[in-house]
C-alpha cells in the first residue's frame, strides 16, 4: 500500500531528500507532499550570492520534480504538528496526515538583540526574498541625489558575512565588516590565518573591524548610524545581519519533541527523532547533539533516510562528517579542512606563513610515533592550490615530509597519491574510486561524471581533481574542431597563420581530410579573414561562407534577408534617419529598432540586396556586418554632452570605439558598450568589452554577455586614459581572436582559460608572455586594412552577379515569399510546409 | 504511364562556384545545383523540409564521411547529394535530380507522368 510522506521544508535538503528517495523507490511505496515555506521552489542556497552577480532564480533552482508521486506546495509554511493524529496545519489552515514527516526546515538567521536591528534599512541574508530586498535597497540608495559612497555595515565576518560584503560591493555599495571575534572566519582560521586574510581582504578595499560588535542602530537622517561597542558610529546606508544562525526548530519545539541544547532537533544516527515516525535533516537537526551549517551532512542524512523509510539500516556519525571548507572570498582563496584547530589530543602543527607572497598554510598531524605521520587537516589562506589534493589524505599516512608539502616549490600531491577510498567530492560523498568506476564506465568528461556521480555539482571546488582523475585515466578529451581536422580553431590559427596558408584547400590537403563541413568551413573562413585576406567573398573564400555571410544580410525564416547598416555608438543624423526610411519604404521593407541601438530592415530578396546596399552607401553607410562573427555594436549612454551626471563622452569613444574594430572576424560576435557615469544607461557591463566613465577616465570590463547565459563582465583595469584603455582593449580582442574556440565568446573563453581573469590580465596588461607588440601590431593592421564589405561587392561584378534567387532566371523572385501587412509593415506569410518525400 | 526523364537546360558550367549551390526555376519547381570539388554537378530540390523556406542551395557544401552533402542554412540539417536523404534524420528527404553535362551546358533530368515502377 502506497504511504504517504510529508516533508516541511523545501530547501536543499528537502529536494535532495525527495530526488533520492523516487530515486531508488522504484515500487512506488511512498506518495511525497513537500509543504515549503518560501514561494520560490528549491534553490541552491550555497550559490546565493551570485543573484547579485548575474544568475537568475531560474538558474539557481534546482529543478523540480517531475513526478506524479510528489506534490509540492509553496507559500505556505506548516504552523502545528499534531504528532498524535499524524498531522500538520499549514498557516492557510489545510491539515495533512502522514505516514511518515520529515523536518527540513533549515535555519534562520540570528540577528543579535541589538536596538534599532528591525528599522527599515536593516536585513538578513539568507533567501531570494532577502537578497531581493537587499537588492531594491542597494538601489534606491545609490539613485539618492547627493554626493559620497553609499555603504553597508555587514555584521559579522564569517564565511556568509564576508559573502554579504562582496555582495554589497557588486551592488555599488562600499561594505564595512564588523566581527566579535578577533579575526575573520574564526571557525575556519587561526590566528596567523587571520592575519593574513584580513591584510588580503582590505587590500580588496574590504573595511574590517574585529573584536567590536555593534552596540545600537539608529536613524539619521535618511540614513542609519551603526553604534560599535567600542564607541564609534558608522554611517551606513544598508545594514546586512549575517552573524551566524539558529536551527528552525520551533515546529519540533511545540508538539514536544526534544531539541539539542543549542538548538535543533534532536536525531540519532538513523536522523530519527524521539517519535519513530519523525524524521529531521539538513541544518535544523542535531544529530548526537550538535547542528551543522553546511549542505553535505545535509545531503548525507537524506540518503539515511531515504535508506530508512525504504526499510534499509543506514546510519551516520557526527564522526564521519565532513566540515572542510574552501572558497574565494573577495577574490582571496581560502581553505580550512578536518581538524583544522589542532584539537585532537597531542595533535602537532606544521606551519608555512609567507606574508610576502601573501600565503599561509598549515598541516595538522598526529605526532609520529614510528612511521609517518597522519594528516588530521589543515588551513590555507591566499592559495589553497593544495587543498584538493591534501584533503582527501585526511587520516592517512602523509606520503612526505609535511613541510615539504606546503613549502612553495615542495612536492606536489597528484590524484594518483590518493587510495581509492579517498573522498573527492565533499558536498556529495563521492570517492576517487566511485568516480574511476564512471571514468571506466564511459564518463569521459566533466558533465558527464557531474550527471553519473554527482561530483562536482554543488560548491565546485572538486572539479579541477575531476580534470585531473580524467586525465590520468587516459581518457583524451577530443579538441578537434569536426571530422575533417583534429585541430582545435586556435590551433588552426597558429598552423594558418605560421605556415602562410591562404587557401582552405591548401589547409585541407595539407591539415585536415575529406573536403569540410559547415562547422570547420565558416571557422577557417573567420580564421583567413582575421588574417587580413582580404574581401571575404574573393575567390575560394566565398565558397566557405555561411550564407549569411555569403550574401552580407541575416537569412530569416522565409528565406529573405535582413539589412543592417552600421550606426556607430547609435548616433545617427536625421538625413541618416530618412535615407534609411526611404530605402525602406521604396523596397517594402520591414523596418525595427534593434536591441543593438540600429535599424535593422527586413525581408529583402537576395537579388534586391545591391540595389538596396546601393542607395544605402551613397547616404554614407556601410555594413554593420550584423552577419558575420566580428564587431557588432558599440552601444553608448549620451554622456556629457547631453547628461546632467555624464562624467566623460561617451558618444564619442563609442563611435571611435566601433569604427576601431569594425569588421575585425572573430571567433563569436563581439559587443561592446561605452556608459558616460556608473548609472551605466548603455549596459557596457553585459558586454564582451564594457567601459564605464570615472571621474579620471575609463574603467575596463571584460566577458560580459546576454543570451542564453546572461553574465556581468568582470573589471580588468580601473581609471585608465584613453590611449591606454584603447591599447589594452586592441590586446583583449587580438589575445581572443588568436586563442579562442569556435563558437566561444569572450565569457567562456575567458573561463577556460588556465588561471581566468588574472592570467588574462597578467598577458594583456603586464605583457607577461611578450606577446602585446605583435597583439598591437595586428591590431593596427587590421585598422589600417578596413574597407566595407558592400561597398566592395558593388564595384564588382563577378560577386554582384551572385546575388540572384535563381541561375536561369536571373530577375525571377522566389515564387515562395510572400507578404501580408501587419500593423502597417509587411511581414512574411508563413511559408508552407511542403510535403516530405519518405 | 511509364514516367519519362525531360532533360531542363539550366547554365553553363562556369555559372555554377566550385563547393557552392545555385538555385534553379524548372516550370514551377525549384532545384538547387552543386559543382563539387571532384567536378560532379549534383541536383536536389532547393525546399529545406525543416523549415519549408527555399534555401536548400545557399547551404554549405562539403562532405560527411565522404558523402558529399550540403548544410541547411536554416537548422543545418545536412542532405546526401547522392540521393537527398537527410543525413540527420533518415525518415527525411529532397528530390533528387539526375544532372548531365551536354555541350557545357548543365541539365538536369525531371520525371513527368506516373511512376508505375521503380527506376
Ligand atoms: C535583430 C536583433 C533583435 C532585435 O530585433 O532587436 C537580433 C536578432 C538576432 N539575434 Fe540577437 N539580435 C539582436 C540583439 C541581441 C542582443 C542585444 C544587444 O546586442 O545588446 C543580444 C544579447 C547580448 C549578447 O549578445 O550578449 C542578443 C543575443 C543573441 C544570441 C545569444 C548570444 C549568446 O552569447 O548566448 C544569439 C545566438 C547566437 O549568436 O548564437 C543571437 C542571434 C540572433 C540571430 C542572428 C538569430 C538568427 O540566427 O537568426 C537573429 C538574427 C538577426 C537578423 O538581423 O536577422 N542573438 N541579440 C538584434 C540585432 C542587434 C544589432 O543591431 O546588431
Ligand atoms: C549565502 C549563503 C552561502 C552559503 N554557502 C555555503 C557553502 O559554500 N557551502 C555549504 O556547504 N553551505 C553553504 N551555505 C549553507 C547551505 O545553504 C545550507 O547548509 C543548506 O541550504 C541547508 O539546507 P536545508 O534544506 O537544511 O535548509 P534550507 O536550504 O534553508 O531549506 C529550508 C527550507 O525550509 C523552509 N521552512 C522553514 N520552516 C518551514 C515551515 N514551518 N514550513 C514549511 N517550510 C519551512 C524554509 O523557508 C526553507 O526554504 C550557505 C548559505 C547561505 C545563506
Ligand atoms: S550612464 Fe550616461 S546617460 Fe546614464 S546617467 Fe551616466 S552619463 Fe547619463
Ligand atoms: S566538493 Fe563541492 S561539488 Fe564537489
Amino acid at each position: 500500500m502506497t504511504r504517504h510522506l510529508v516533508v516541511v521544508g523545501h530547501g536543499m535538503v528537502g529536494h535532495r531528500l525527495v530526488e533520492s528517495l523516487r530515486a531508488r523507490d522504484t515500487t512506488g511505496d511512498w506518495r511525497i507532499t513537500v509543504l515549503g515555506e518560501e514561494a520560490h521552489p528549491a534553490y541552491d542556497r550555497v550559490a546565493l550570492s551570485s543573484y547579485v552577480d548575474g544568475k537568475t532564480a531560474e538558474e539557481l533552482a534546482l529543478g523540480g520534480h517531475d513526478d506524479e508521486l510528489v506534490q509540492v506546495r509553496l507559500g505556505d509554511p506548516v504552523v502545528a504538528l499534531d504528532r498524535d493524529i499524524r498531522r500538520v496545519t499549514t498557516a492557510s489552515g489545510s491539515t495533512l496526515r502522514y505516514d511518515a514527516l520529515v523536518l527540513a526546515t533549515g535555519s534562520t538567521p540570528f540577528v543579535p538583540p541589538v536596538p534599532g536591528r528591525d528599522l527599515p534599512g536593516c536585513f538578513v541574508y539568507r533567501t531570494l526574498d532577502d537578497l531581493d530586498a537587499i537588492k531594491a535597497a542597494a538601489a534606491a540608495t545609490i539613485a539618492r541625489p547627493g554626493p559620497g559612497r553609499r555603504s553597508a555595515v555587514v555584521v559579522g565576518g564569517g564565511l556568509l558575512g564576508l559573502e554579504a560584503a562582496r555582495a554589497m560591493r557588486l551592488l555599488g555599495l562600499s561594505p564595512q565588516v564588523v566581527e566579535i571575534a578577533p579575526r575573520l572566519l574564526p571557525v575556519q582560521v587561526d590566528e596567523g590565518g587571520g592575519v593574513l586574510l584580513r591584510t588580503l581582504v582590505e587590500a580588496q578595499g574590504l573595511a574590517v573591524r574585529c573584536g567590536v560588535s555593534v552596540a545600537g542602530i539608529e536613524r539619521d537622517g535618511d540614513r542609519l548610524l551603526a553604534r560599535l561597542s567600542d564607541g564609534v558610529e558608522l554611517d551606513a546606508d544598508l545594514v546586512v545581519f549575517s552573524a551566524g544562525i539558529r536551527a528552525a526548530d520551533a515546529l519540533a519545539r511545540a508538539s514536544g519533541l526534544p531539541v539539542g541544547e543549542r538548538g535543533g532537533v534532536l536525531v540519532d544516527q538513523r536522523c530519527r527523532t524521539a517519535d519513530e515516525n519523525v524524521w529531521a535533516v539538513g541544518e535544523c537537526a542535531a544529530l548526537e547533539g550538535r547542528t551543522y551549517g553546511l549542505v553535505a551532512p545535509g545531503y548525507a542524512m537524506a540518503e539515511v533516510v531515504t535508506d530508512r523509510l525504504l526499510g534499509g539500516a543506514a546510519t551516520m556519525a557526527a564522526a564521519e562528517l565532513d566540515m572542510s571548507t574552501r572558497l574565494k572570498l573577495l577574490g582571496v582563496d581560502v581553505a580550512s579542512f578536518g581538524d583544522a584547530h589542532a584539537s585532537t589530543e597531542g595533535a602537532l602543527e606544521v606551519v608555512v606563513d609567507d606574508p610576502v607572497a601573501g600565503s599561509y598554510a598549515k598541516l595538522v598531524v598526529s605526532r609520529p610515533g614510528t612511521g609517518a605521520p597522519t594528516l588530521l587537516g589543515g588551513i590555507f589562506v591566499g592559495d589553497a592550490s593544495k587543498y584538493a589534493a591534501l584533503r582527501p589524505l585526511v587520516g592517512s599516512p602523509l606520503p612526505a615530509d609535511p613541510v615539504a608539502m606546503i613549502a612553495p616549490g615542495g612536492v606536489e600531491l597528484g590524484a594518483d597519491a590518493l587510495p581509492d577510498a579517498a573522498q573527492i567530492c565533499s558536498c556529495n560523498a563521492v570517492t576517487k574510486g566511485a568516480i574511476r568506476t564512471a571514468i571506466a564506465a564511459g564518463a569521459h568528461d566533466v558533465p558527464a561524471i557531474k550527471a553519473c556521480t554527482r561530483a562536482g555539482t554543488s560548491c565546485g571546488s572538486c572539479v579541477p581533481m575531476l580534470k585531473t582523475l580524467l586525465t590520468q585515466s587516459g581518457v583524451e578529451v577530443s579538441k578537434a574542431l569536426c571530422e575533417h581536422f583534429a585541430h582545435s580553431r586556435a590551433e588552426l590559427f597558429e598552423i594558418i597563420a605560421g605556415a602562410g596558408i591562404r587557401t582552405f584547400s591548401e589547409l585541407v590537403e595539407r591539415h585536415g581530410t575529406g573536403r569540410g563541413c559547415d562547422v570547420c568551413k565558416p571557422a577557417v573562413a573567420s580564421i583567413l579573414a582575421s588574417l587580413g585576406t582580404g574581401h571575404v567573398l574573393a575567390g575560394e573564400q566565398a565558397a566557405l561562407q555561411d550564407t549569411n555571410d555569403h550574401f552580407l544580410a541575416n537569412l530569416q525564416r522565409n528565406g529573405t534577408y535582413s539589412v543592417v547598416p552600421r550606426i556607430p555608438g547609435g548616433e545617427v543624423t536625421p538625413a541618416g534617419l530618412i535615407a534609411i526610411g526611404e530605402v525602406a519604404r521604396d523596397f517594402g521593407l520591414y523596418t525595427k529598432i534593434t536591441g543593438g541601438q540600429r535599424i535593422d530592415l527586413f525581408g529583402a530578396r537576395v537579388e534586391q540586396l545591391p540595389a538596396i546596399w546601393k542607395r544605402l552607401v551613397d547616404a554614407g553607410f556601410e555594413s554593420g556586418h550584423a552577419y558575420g562573427k566580428a564587431l557588432r555594436t558599440v552601444k553608448s549612454c549620451v554622456g556629457t554632452t547631453w547628461c546632467r551626471y555624464g562624467v566623460q563622452d561617451s558618444v564619442g569613444l563609442a563611435i571611435a570605439l566601433e569604427l576601431r574594430y569594425r569588421g575585425l572576424r572573430s571567433p563569436h560576435k563581439i559587443k561592446s558598450g561605452v556608459s558616460g557615469c556608473a548609472r551605466e544607461c548603455a549596459e557596457a557591463r553585459s558586454k564582451d568589452f564594457g567601459v564605464i566613465a570615472t571621474e579620471n577616465g575609463w574603467n575596463l570590463y571584460v566577458g560580459g554577455n546576454g543570451g542564453f547565459t546572461p553574465r556581468h563582465a568582470d573589471l580588468l583595469v580601473t581609471d585608465v586614459d584613453t590611449e591606454t584603455l584603447v591599447r589594452i582593449i586592441d590586446r583583449f580582442l587580438m589575445f581572443y581572436v588568436r586563442t579562442a574556440d569556435r563558437l566561444q565568446r569572450t565569457a567562456a573563453w575567458i573561463e577556460a582559460i588556465d588561471g581566468g581573469l588574472d592570467h588574462l590580465r597578467a598577458v594583456i596588461v603586464e605583457d607577461s608572455l611578450g606577446i602585446c607588440a605583435d597583439l598591437e601590431a595586428a591590431m593596427a593592421a587590421h585598422v589600417a586594412g578596413y574597407s566595407d564589405e558592400w561597398a566592395g561587392v558593388l564595384a564588382d561584378e563577378e560577386k554582384l552577379a551572385r546575388f540572384v534567387s535563381f541561375v536561369n532566371a536571373p530577375d525571377a523572385p522566389d515564387p515562395t515569399v510572400s507578404f501580408v501587412s501587419e500593423r502597417g509593415q509587411p511581414v512574411p506569410v508563413p511559408v508552407g510546409m511542403p510535403e516530405l518525400v519518405r | 504511364m511509364r514516367p519519362t526523364l525531360v532533360w531542363h537546360p539550366v547554365c553553363p558550367l562556369e555559372r555554377l562556384q566550385p563547393e557552392r549551390g545555385a538555385a534553379a526555376l524548372l516550370g514551377d519547381r525549384q532545384v538547387a545545383l552543386f559543382h563539387t570539388h571532384d567536378g560532379t554537378v549534383h541536383a536536389i530540390g532547393n525546399i529545406d523540409p525543416f523549415s519549408g523556406a527555399a534555401v536548400l542551395s545557399r547551404g554549405i557544401v562539403g562532405d560527411r564521411g565522404g558523402v558529399p552533402m550540403v548544410a541547411s542554412p536554416v537548422y543545418k540539417q545536412a542532405f546526401s547529394l547522392l540521393d537527398g536523404r537527410c543525413l540527420d534524420d533518415p525518415d527525411t528527404a529532397v528530390p533528387w535530380y539526375p544532372v548531365r553535362i551536354s555541350d557545357g551546358r548543365v541539365e538536369v533530368g525531371v520525371r513527368v507522368g506516373i511512376p508505375v515502377t521503380a527506376s
